[in-house]
């Protein structure tokens, strides 16, 4: 039997657990979060995805307390948190730079939030080893932070922010300092210690794939904004804007004039070519400038032309070659580069494209996203 | 053979301008007075060789460190220097931890100006501070002057040749040292840490219990050492702010030196104090090298 699916902000009746009402957050003459407004939902892995000063931090940072709205009510669990210090509030958080005691064991430090407490002893000890054993560090209990390695001091920081079992727990680019290989393991660890648990999740991140692995739902933020929240498949499949199309994976954007056809519209992209078909739930006029958003792998490449409405002609003007795929750099009319994937399947097959080569590009009407700005 | 110069060169300075001048005290402080240039006996002659040699060993003996165990002065001197040592570090290091915390919190614009403020003193001579002291701190002083014109006193208050006027001058004078491993201590923390600490359940004063003042110890320890050592054998303060009450051992060498010209009790006194200030230079020396392990 299938689980049903988890989306708690498509039910009506569910309350979120955090509700942002017109955050405004100005520093100065800088405005780092713009009249914001978010529901966040319990249980839930949010993630907050943009590039360095888009308010994204900010965001976090008014959760946790270090800093207040100028303007407008962020809300837990129904409570106003204007007026709650950081200390009072059931969340936790793990910075960006774990923030580890340096002079406290890793024991000393997971129980830290437990001893301000004043819980009994036995029972902050039977925690602690509990959030050893969930994080795998037993046997480093009685180290110092400078005595582990960093995927270590990653997992101590995290037990400790849980430690407390917090209603909300924040993460401020937790894998930040952890190198690729050990990145990708951790995300899939950390999925599994909020189901675990059944935390809510808020983390802010820069790394796109990230955000797309470990969350529920991504909010991708530009200038104190949030452009779009989605589940990760329909940002990726159906970004709103060509910020987000560009943002999330890599996309060919085309840039024409919509004329309504038949079950879709035509898109004139480049003089003396035909047009390009795409379907979309959108409504355009007809004249209306837009932009096609197509993603690599759902262009094809072939050296005969197709049979499908939405062909282009070019050159290969590049290869790259990286293992599992090959992206293919297509030189077509009006000097404009597109990109083309293909998976690499076999490992033997001689490869039929090489530079210079002339080559078919082609796609369903389905699969570029007409996008208005 | 490039890296052996190298060492040798600290090594040679330490020979040159600590061994040999402490051996030559010890040896005077094994000798007798004497009405003589230089005022004791014997001296080393070399001209006679080996028997010579042998005559000036035989010579040499512990009478006047038998004698310091005999006259309570001395003892009574030395436990008092410690006292007010001590006393001092305290005060100290409750008036410069403050100043040392704000500096490290203040805008990194302005830390550089702070540190020089505090740097800035010695750049006058010491004399001529601790001289400006007691013209603040003596009966006409400005000091009484301005408490009896706001009217909070209406007799002067005697603190000059006082205890009182030993510490305020030790507690100036040594503030620098106490401030400046403090801050940079200080300086090194991550402010992180004490929103993790504020994260965790902590209070504002809490944190600074639980995370600042541990993160400073190292600074804390060194910062004392830095003012207690020298106090023991301070000379200057309580010779020109002191009273005829304020026994330190540093005035009682002064005396013995000069006074009563007997270097060798003088330099057995000075044996004794270096003897006594080995313990806290020892550990010193070893919160130094732990610090170091911590942060290497």
């Amino acid at each position: 039997m299938a689980e049903p699916v988890f989306a708690p902000w498509t039910d009506p009746n569910e309350k979120p657990l955090i509700q942002f009402k017109g955050v405004t957050k100005r520093f100065g003459d800088f405005t780092a979060i713009d009249n914001l407004t978010q529901d966040i939902y319990a249980r839930e892995f949010f993630a907050l995805l943009g590039p360095s000063g888009c308010g994204k931090t900010t965001m976090m940072r008014m959760l946790a307390g270090f800093e207040t709205p100028s303007e407008g009510q962020i809300l837990i669990a129904g409570q106003d948190m204007s007026r709650v210090p950081p200390n009072k509030r059931a969340v936790n958080m793990m910075f960006q730079s774990y923030a580890l005691f340096p002079h406290l064991t890793v024991f000393d430090n997971i129980a830290f939030g437990l001893k301000r407490e004043g819980k009994p002893k036995d029972e902050i000890e039977a925690r602690v080893a509990e959030m050893l054993r969930l994080t795998r560090l037993e046997r480093f209990a009685q180290r110092k932070p400078h005595q582990i390695s960093g995927g270590q001091r990653q997992r101590v920081a995290l037990a400790r922010s849980l430690a407390k079992a917090p209603k909300l727990l924040l993460l401020d680019e937790p894998l930040g300092a952890l190198d690729a290989k050990l990145r990708q393991q951790t995300q899939f660890e950390l999925v599994d210690i909020q189901e675990k648990t059944g935390t809510t999740f808020v983390i802010v991140t820069h790394d796109q794939e990230e955000a797309m692995t470990v969350a529920s739902r991504v909010a991708v933020m530009d200038e104190g904004r949030i452009v779009q929240v989605a589940t990760p498949s329909e940002i990726y499949e159906q970004p709103n804007s060509v910020y987000v199309a560009d943002f999330i994976g890599e996309v060919n954007i085309i840039n024409g004039v919509a004329t309504p056809q038949g079950d879709g519209y035509d898109i004139a992209w480049a003089e003396s070519q035909p047009p390009l078909h795409a379907q979309t739930t959108r409504g355009f006029s007809d004249g209306q400038s837009c932009h096609l958003a197509i993603r690599p792998e759902k262009i094809s490449i072939s050296t005969e032309e197709p049979e499908t409405r939405n062909k282009v002609r070019g050159t290969v003007h590049d290869i790259a070659y990286l293992g599992n795929l090959s992206t293919y750099h297509v030189r077509v009319p009006g000097e404009r580069i597109i990109k083309a994937q293909t998976a690499n399947t076999r490992r033997l097959s001689r490869r039929a494209l090489t530079w210079e080569d002339d080559v078919w590009l082609s796609w369903t009407d389905t699969a570029a996203v007409m996008l208005e700005e | 053979m490039r890296r052996l110069t190298l060492i040798a060169i600290p090594y040679l300075w330490l020979l040159a301008l600590f061994l040999v001048p402490f051996l030559i005290v010890l040896k005077i402080s094994l000798s007798d007075t004497a009405i003589a240039i230089p005022p004791y006996t014997p001296t080393l002659d070399l001209s006679e060789g080996w028997a010579g040699f042998k005559a000036f060993l035989s010579q040499l003996d512990m009478e006047n460190f038998t004698w310091l165990t005999q006259d309570d002065l001395y003892w009574k001197a030395y436990l008092s220097s410690v006292r007010i040592a001590f006393i001092s570090t305290i005060l100290t290091l409750i008036a410069g931890y403050p100043i040392a915390y704000a500096m490290a919190r203040a805008a990194p614009e302005w830390r550089p100006t702070l540190l020089m403020l505090v740097i800035l003193p010695f750049w006058t001579s010491f004399l001529i501070r601790v001289y400006a002291w007691m013209g603040i701190l003596s009966n006409e002083g400005l000091l009484n002057s301005l408490l009896i014109q706001i009217g909070l006193i209406s007799e002067p208050l005697t603190i000059l040749n006082t205890n009182t006027a030993v510490y305020i001058g030790v507690v100036y004078t040594y503030l620098p040292f106490m401030i400046l491993p403090i801050y940079s201590a200080l300086e090194k923390m991550d402010d992180s840490l004490l929103e993790a600490a504020e994260d965790l359940g902590c209070s504002r004063l809490q944190a600074f219990w639980l995370v600042t003042v541990p993160l400073s110890k190292q600074g804390i320890i060194a910062g004392c050492f830095l003012v207690f050592i020298p106090v023991v054998g301070e000379f200057v303060i309580p010779s020109l702010l002191g009273g005829s009450g304020t026994l330190m051992i540093g005035k009682v060498l002064f005396e013995e030196f000069f006074n009563n010209r007997d270097w060798p009790v003088a330099s057995a006194v000075a044996v004794i104090l270096l003897l006594i200030l080995i313990v806290p230079i020892v550990l010193f020396q070893r919160n130094e090298q732990k610090q170091r392990e911590a942060e290497g």
